[in-house]
């Protein structure tokens, strides 16, 4: 096989801001073979965008691509002018970036954008390129391939969406193409409909391709080599199987082994005290009450789950499901429509107005985004110091020495508290932003996705101190999470939610093996393995979607339309019913018999 | 830090414009070599360079002195109105954010009635109505920028009171003084610094077009915009004494204005870095 394209020595370099030059890509060289998929892996400030980047001859921002070659066949593509790059990218390299729904302009129809690059390098007249864009949206199992061009970006889906840009990247037959994290901002059911449209047609056409990704699962499904990168070096670089079944360098064994499941359950003395958390019959919704009580855009239906004291509920659905409105909820940051929550036993008010300080302290909550969860102005020790002075009303010095001990309990050291917290890194932050719930002394803590932020490592660090915090302290954790994976692995219980029903209530060990609700199973079988041909031999099919969803607030099953096992003449007619599983499990479902 | 690279070229040229202005309305009246009423030449409209330095006004009073004189006027007026409404703008603006929804709506609504009403007009009006002294003068441009600092600030505390870390203080069970002061303020104050600044290069614009109309600072004191429309017939000649004052207008203005404009570069790199 020949090399199609080689980099040697890439050096990118980035400003400081005094002066001098931070390397962001030292020496990386490596070569793609033709019809061969490259997946560049590593965590965020890797390198590997930027150096993907650099196959187009671009460097973002205020960095320099200042050392080394990039050769596409014969051309050395760091070496063109303005005019040669014009020429290069788009037709001969292209780019599908991660975001597709801010990649695409929301006032131009899907087809004028699609066939663009076709027509701006001249290559095909409209009627032509419209032709070829028809077969590639029908290769990417679009639906309505004739006439889905003519909608608009905001009349499609995420996932559609996401396979339309690589039809636009496609639609020039370019030799090489680039996929900068595809699916990282898609639910895990849309991901592997996505994942199984771009393996065929690049199985399908022969493409060259650079696949940059952080997930190793995903990458092990699309790529034939890897090369592992941080702090902009080269760790690792090998065939697929080699960097999966034997890596070789402890960075890349570490990178491995966070994504291998690791139990975090800790034994529990399930006592006959009342739970500390049990909620009944929970509606919680935007907009005006009707005359029963029900929010005009209800977000949580009929809702109930209970946590004992000591153990972590997990909270499973994909986005817009409602996973965070019932952790506001919980908070009081949102209004109980109807039903009740009750703390130990008794009503929690359900406006924050008219909760005791006590009831406050006793429920925390910790959010998904570290960045925006922490005052960039105020300082650690201002962060931690005020529940601290609010809750328990310590003195200056009292508050002094507590803090260290908090910190303590986190893993950071002392001297952090004079830091501000816009100067912290994304794990160092997630660590405050959980110590300042802690601060508080809490029995309960509501962890909004608090691990997805996170690069794998870091995040699964950060999943050991959750359950060593709750051996030692014995705080309850409501986790909330559209990774499956991590609520199996430190959640003794499990609610799946799906458009605001809980679908499926049961405790972990239920999610290991079958049956569970249709939902479930295609949630749990989304999820890629970390080995190869996995896509291939997977489960999941697409089912045809029904034309007539069931809309929100309607009484039938709100899985209806893309479940694979619907029962015509029942599901579409009856509300399911709640029944158990012979694992345990309760789902609501017809299939529960 | 070096203040030099924070600021840029443009903005350590305005900051020293800025530095001079101030240094003028400070020690001005000290430095004129005239008292600012004397009449010290037989001659009106005296050019540049002769035995007074920017020649003479339409009196014949030392225009260099009348300058020196003036701009305290200007500076201190134009300042004090613009902290003024960006004061009130800012306090109420965050009042807006944290309070229930009515409160925030007739606030809002009666600002979009003050921002209907023309600044000139309003002034004009009333200035009418209770005549012009130096407080009058402070409090009409001063509320006449405070919808405008209100509208921003308003806009700058929503979008601040939705952040997470906003929302973890309310479930902290913070009250609305505590989220309004130590979570909202600190991230609102480098924007509005901004605005103010930009406030106090329209309020020396205002302040001097009152004074053109003869409703501003009254003689035998001046403000540069009263030496402008004083020495109006000496414009035919292209006389210093309707130039210099203009000149000095634009200068205190181009001054600050680059100022703000660097500033505002940096907010938006920290804002981006954060």
């Amino acid at each position: 096989m020949t090399n199609h394209i080689v980099v040697s020595n890439l050096n990118v370099t980035a400003p400081t801001g005094d002066g001098d030059e931070l390397t962001i890509v030292d020496d990386v060289s490596f070569s793609v073979g033709a019809g061969e998929v490259l997946a560049l892996i590593g965590e965020s400030g890797s390198g590997k965008t930027t150096i993907a980047l650099t196959l187009m001859g671009y460097a973002r921002g205020s960095c320099r691509i200042s050392g080394g070659s990039v050769r596409l066949g014969e051309l050395d593509v760091l070496k063109l002018g303005q005019a040669g790059l014009r020429d290069l990218r788009g037709r001969r390299v292209s780019y599908v970036a991660q975001s597709a729904a801010a990649a695409f302009n929301p006032s131009r129809t899907i087809m004028n954008q699609v066939t663009e690059a076709a027509l701006i390098h001249k290559m095909a007249t409209r009627a032509d390129a419209e032709k070829r864009a028809v077969e590639l949206f029908r290769d990417l199992s679009l639906p309505n391939p004739e006439t889905i061009g003519n909608r608009y970006p905001h009349q499609v889906s995420g996932g559609q969406l996401q396979r339309l840009m690589a039809a636009m990247a496609l639609i020039t037959d370019p030799e090489l193409v680039i996929f900068d994290e595809p699916t990282t901002a898609l639910d895990v059911t849309t991901q592997i409909d996505v994942l199984q449209a771009f393996k065929r047609v690049i199985k399908e056409r022969d493409i060259t391709a650079i696949y940059v990704s952080h997930d190793l699962a995903v990458v092990a499904q699309m790529a034939d080599r890897i090369l592992v990168l941080n702090h902009g070096k080269v760790i690792e670089f090998g065939e697929t199987e080699q960097i999966l079944q034997r890596p070789a360098d402890s960075y890349t064994q570490s990178l491995v082994g966070a994504v291998s499941r690791k139990q975090r359950q800790t034994p529990l003395q399930h006592d006959s005290e009342l739970p500390l958390l049990e909620i009944r019959g929970l509606v919680a919704g935007y907009g005006r009450l009707d005359k029963q009580g029900m929010p005009d855009s209800p977000i949580l239906q009929d809702i109930s789950l209970t946590i004992p004291r000591g153990s972590t509920l997990g909270i499973i659905g994909e986005s817009g499901s409602g996973k965070s409105t019932l952790a506001r909820v919980v908070a009081g940051l949102m209004p109980v429509a109807k039903g009740e929550v009750l703390l130990d036993g008794e009503p929690l008010p359900t406006t924050l107005a008219s909760r005791s300080k006590e009831q406050f302290r006793r429920i925390q909550i910790v959010f998904q985004n570290a960045d925006t969860a922490l005052n960039p102005t105020h300082k650690v020790s201002q962060v931690l110091g005020r529940p601290l002075t609010f809750y328990h009303g310590l003195s200056d010095d009292a508050c002094r020495r507590r803090i260290v001990q908090i910190l303590d309990l986190v893993k950071l050291p002392a001297e952090m508290a004079g830091r501000r917290c816009g100067e912290l890194s994304g794990g160092q932050k997630q660590r405050i932003n959980l110590a300042r719930a802690l601060a508080a002394d809490p029995e309960l803590i509501l962890c909004d996705e608090v691990t997805s932020a996170l690069d794998t490592v870091v995040g699964s660090a950060i999943l050991d101190l959750l359950a060593e915090l709750r051996q030692e302290l014995g705080v309850s954790y409501m986790f909330i999470s559209h990774d499956i994976s991590t609520v199996r692995s430190l959640c003794d219980d499990i609610l799946v939610l799906y458009e605001g029903r809980a679908v499926e209530t049961g405790s972990c060990s239920t999610l290991e093996t079958p049956p569970f609700h249709p939902y479930t199973d295609m949630l749990i079988s989304s999820v890629p393995e970390l080995e190869q041909g996995w896509l291939e031999r997977s489960r999941h099919k697409v089912s045809p979607q029904l034309t007539t969803p069931a809309g929100m607030g309607s009484p039938l099953c709100p899985f209806l339309n893309r479940c694979p096992e619907r029962i015509a003449g029942v599901c579409d007619s009856l509300p399911p019913p709640r029944g158990s599983l012979k694992n345990g499990s309760e789902i609501l479902c017809h299939h529960s018999k | 830090m070096n203040l030099f690279r924070t600021l840029g070229y443009s903005g350590t040229l305005g900051l020293s414009l800025v530095l001079f202005w101030l240094f003028i309305a400070l020690f001005g009246p000290a430095l004129a070599p005239h008292p600012v009423g004397e009449i010290v030449a037989w001659d009106v409209f005296e050019p540049i360079g002769g035995a007074n330095l920017l020649g003479t006004d339409y009196l014949g009073r030392d225009v260099l002195s009348r300058i020196l004189h003036g701009t305290r006027f200007t500076v201190v007026l134009a300042a004090a109105a613009a902290m003024l409404a960006g004061f009130m703008g800012v306090s109420l603006g965050i009042l807006a954010a944290v309070s229930p929804r009515w409160v925030d709506e007739s606030m809002s609504r009666f600002m979009d009635a003050l921002i209907s009403i023309p600044g000139k007009i309003f002034a004009l009006v009333m200035i009418a109505a209770f005549g012009s002294s130096l407080l009058l003068l402070i409090v009409i441009v001063g509320v006449a920028y405070t919808p405008g600092c209100y509208r921003i600030a308003r806009s700058l505390a929503v979008n601040l009171n939705q952040m997470d870390f906003v929302q973890v203080a309310r479930a902290r069970g913070e009250g609305r003084i505590y989220l309004a002061w130590a979570e909202i303020l600190p991230n609102m104050i480098h924007p509005m610094m901004t605005d103010v600044g930009l406030r106090f290069v329209w309020a020396v614009l205002l302040l001097s077009s009152l004074s053109f109309l003869g409703l501003g600072v009254q003689p035998p004191d001046a403000d540069l915009g009263s030496l402008v429309r004083e020495n109006m017939g000496g414009l035919a000649e292209g006389a210093p004494a309707v130039l210099m004052p203009a000149v000095a207008i634009a200068l205190v203005t181009i001054g600050v204005n680059l100022v703000i404009d660097s500033l505002r570069g940096n907010v938006s790199n920290t804002a981006g870095s954060v």
